[in-house]
């Protein structure tokens, strides 16, 4: 069943458009990610959908209700800030039972839900302590749990894991990833970090500047990007994007970038007459460049190592075409040094291609 | 001749030894990245090296020279900041030329250097360009740019990326990655992100408790922790630890951690040499750690799915295999799925063995 639908919602700040025709469909039980640079609209959404913001236009549905003139506190929505407000001079006990405090409900009642929340967080510990006790990560575990205990029907979390340690973000987002298919609660979250966001989410949109770019399973995404910004914005180390033009070489047809090209024979009858005449940009994951030490054939181009970047597992190799750099992403066993001679092999079936103007994918 | 020699370095605030004894070297043109979680003395050492604090005891030397009672301007020290403190209201050339200024430069020299360098970092074209209009990356390169026009002996960077959001950082290291190479002056580079030290440092020295826990390349600290601090530390995802221990029997030992075990006889005598105790830690990190759909190894073995978190061409598989929670670290598979069953295969070459009492590595 659907939880949440966003049909159409535009908002604009003074002259400033921050959303524009931001459309989206959450079923119940779904974790969704908003993700998107600093700025981009994805904080806006959450507090449309929580009621804290107005849109201009479009309608608000959770269920099959629309709700845009229903107030925040009758929405059956639960949001949990970046910055937490948690009262300082309550326990944690008195913090998580303020919500049940304000709808009247009885001691009993209180002691009980409070106490079940807290054992699936694991915070029992910090229920007769003071915030200003706790760590970054139980503060925000205290917050969550003031916002479950209420037992929302959609939990919005606004960039939950941004003023955390990287060891201890890495580890709270598997706990909401569980937490979120234990409770089976409907769960939308924003984060600016793309590897979050595909790590978390059953289901990504990628946004900029206010628009929707791309809506789909992470891998979807990752795999087959509609356009220019969700290809480079999803996957780290970032695509390697560079302006070709499709030309006819022979009986074959390449992506030609002018320091290299691109075979592209067995999906040309795919692609659209249009892309023959545009200007394009060529785009190739670094995983799906192999760097050779001799060259395979004729479809090998060489250049210089620039930069090495280990991440420890895997190293990034940056490698200097004629005037293109390109990253590569080789083992931990593969040793390189700088100004190394290689040569670059495209895996071309896995290639990318682009129009420039548009920033719309070629199918 | 070592650049850089810091020796038995100690400073006391108050009750609180924020740096006991910590002594390392930089040589010429090395970057030396001082890492570690906050409060383990890291920025103090900094402070210390650029004379901006005083030590309790211990020496600095900059080219062989006790600097200890060199004040902070003349010891000819870059330090580039967090924030780096561009002077909105200055062009990109006064902001360079700023310290030469202040030193009472003659202005055709003035010239000629920050023209020098502004070819080295790459804002020749934007010398006019007021501070204040700066982008991120120019921001990054005028900070660099504005420290090396005064030749100094050493650059000292304090977490210069830590205030940027995700993509932009990526980004910004590998530029600032390149930046190094041609720059070639020894830099002290301190930070609390190990994928930071990891790729843009020749040598690490591994911080805690105002101790230096671990110091080697990169590849060392990776490769082969001395210590479980530095294992879980350096890493992404962390490294899988096992609390578990040596079974002995028919010739044969078995590392046994509740339903889960691993046979290790091919290491049997290092580890009874070489434990203190009964109880070790087993680790592996999660890449070592590779799955199959299929029981393609007669050693795999069988495991559950409980988490799946996909981050682009690999995924992060969260296993229970018998007991211990385990994490893998391998290519995206579409079929596996929670509640999936895989198979596991341990990569023998890359066990980690610890004693868990003095939490040191036996291997």
């Amino acid at each position: 069943m659907v939880a949440l639908r966003l049909v159409n919602i535009s908002k604009k700040a003074g002259k400033r458009q921050i959303l524009k025709n931001v459309s989206l469909e959450i079923s119940d039980g779904e974790l969704f990610v908003i993700t998107g640079p600093p700025g981009a609209g994805k904080t806006t959404i959450l507090k449309i959908i929580a009621g804290l913001i107005a849109p201009d236009e479009g309608e608000v549905y959770i269920g099959d209700q629309i709700v845009n003139t229903v107030p925040p506190g009758d929405r059956d929505v639960g949001m949990v800030f970046e910055v937490p407000p948690i009262y300082p001079n309550r326990t944690g006990f008195q913090n998580i039972a303020f919500p049940l405090e304000i709808k009247k409900a009885n001691d009993e009642e209180i002691k009980e839900r409070v106490e079940a929340v807290a054992k699936l967080l694991q915070i029992t510990h910090l229920l007769e302590r003071k915030p200003t006790t706790y760590s970054g990560g139980e503060l925000q575990r205290v917050a969550l749990a003031r916002v479950l205990v209420r037992k929302p029907r959609i939990l919005l979390l606004d960039e939950p894991l941004k003023n955390l340690d990287a060891k201890i973000r890495e580890r709270t987002r598997v706990e909401l990833k569980r937490l979120q298919r234990e409770f089976g609660i409907t769960m939308v979250f924003s984060t600016h970090d793309q590897i979050e966001a595909t790590a978390v989410g059953d289901r990504i949109a990628v946004i900029n500047e206010g628009i929707i770019e791309q809506i789909g399973a992470p891998e979807e995404v990752y795999n087959s990007p509609r356009t220019v910004f969700a290809a480079r914005f999803i996957g780290s180390p970032t695509m390697n994007l560079t302006e070709c033009a499709l030309k006819q070489m022979g009986d074959r047809w390449v992506l030609d970038a002018s320091d290299f090209n691109v075979d592209v024979t067995a999906h040309v009858r795919a692609i659209e007459r249009e892309a023959m005449t545009s200007e394009l940009l060529l785009g190739v994951r670094p995983e799906d460049i192999t760097l050779l030490n001799s060259p395979e054939n004729s479809r090998c181009f060489e250049g210089q190592v620039e930069l090495i970047q280990n991440f420890g597992d895997e190293r990034v190799v940056t490698v200097r075409v004629a005037k293109t750099s390109l990253n590569g992403l080789v083992g931990k066993d593969r040793i390189f040094t700088y100004g190394q001679r290689v040569y670059v092999k495209f895996r071309e079936e896995k290639v990318h291609a682009f129009y420039r103007k548009t920033g719309i994918a070629i199918v | 001749m070592p650049k850089l020699v810091v020796k038995n370095l100690r400073k006391v605030f108050g009750t609180f030894e924020a740096v006991k004894d910590v002594s390392f070297q930089v040589e010429e043109k090395e970057t030396l990245c001082l890492l570690g979680p906050s409060g383990c003395g890291k920025t103090t050492t900094l402070r210390i090296i650029a004379g901006l604090e005083v030590p309790t005891s211990g020496e600095v030397f900059l080219d062989g020279i006790l600097v200890n009672d060199v004040l902070p301007q003349k010891r000819q020290i870059g330090l580039v900041f967090q924030d780096y403190a561009i002077f909105p209201h200055l062009s990109v050339f006064e902001n360079i030329a700023y310290g030469l200024r202040v030193r009472k430069v003659p202005e055709a020299q003035i010239r000629k250097k920050v023209h020098d360098t502004a070819a080295l970092i790459d804002v020749e074209n934007i010398l006019d360009m007021s501070g204040k209009k700066l982008g991120l990356s120019e921001m990054q390169r005028v900070a660099i740019g504005r420290s090396i026009v005064l030749d100094p002996k050493l650059l000292l960077l304090d977490e210069p990326l830590s205030n940027i959001d995700a993509k932009a950082r990526e980004r910004m290291r590998a530029e600032l990655g390149k930046l190094q190479k041609e720059i070639g002056i020894a830099t002290v580079y301190v930070t609390h992100d190990q994928l930071e030290a990891m790729t843009l440092a020749d040598r690490i020295a591994v911080m805690r408790d105002g101790l230096i826990e671990q110091m080697g390349t990169t590849s060392e600290i990776y490769d082969n922790p001395r210590t479980l601090f530095v294992a879980n530390f350096i890493g992404s995802p962390s490294m899988n630890l096992m609390d578990c221990e040596p079974v002995y029997s028919e010739g044969r030992v078995v590392l046994k951690s509740g339903d889960f075990s691993l046979d290790i006889t091919e290491f049997a005598e290092t580890v009874k040499s070489k434990s203190k105790g009964k109880e070790l830690v087993l680790g592996i990190r999660p890449e070592d750690v590779s799955l199959d759909v299929d029981k393609t190894d007669p050693k795999a073995m069988e495991a559950e799915v409980q988490l799946v978190e996909p981050i682009g061409a690999k995924s992060i598989y969260h296993l229970k295999i018998g007991g211990p929670a385990i994490l893998s670290k391998d290519r995206a598979m579409p079929e596996v799925n929670v509640g999936s069953k895989v198979w596991a295969t341990f990569n023998k070459d890359k066990l980690h063995i610890f004693d868990k009492k003095i939490e040191e590595a036996i291997f």
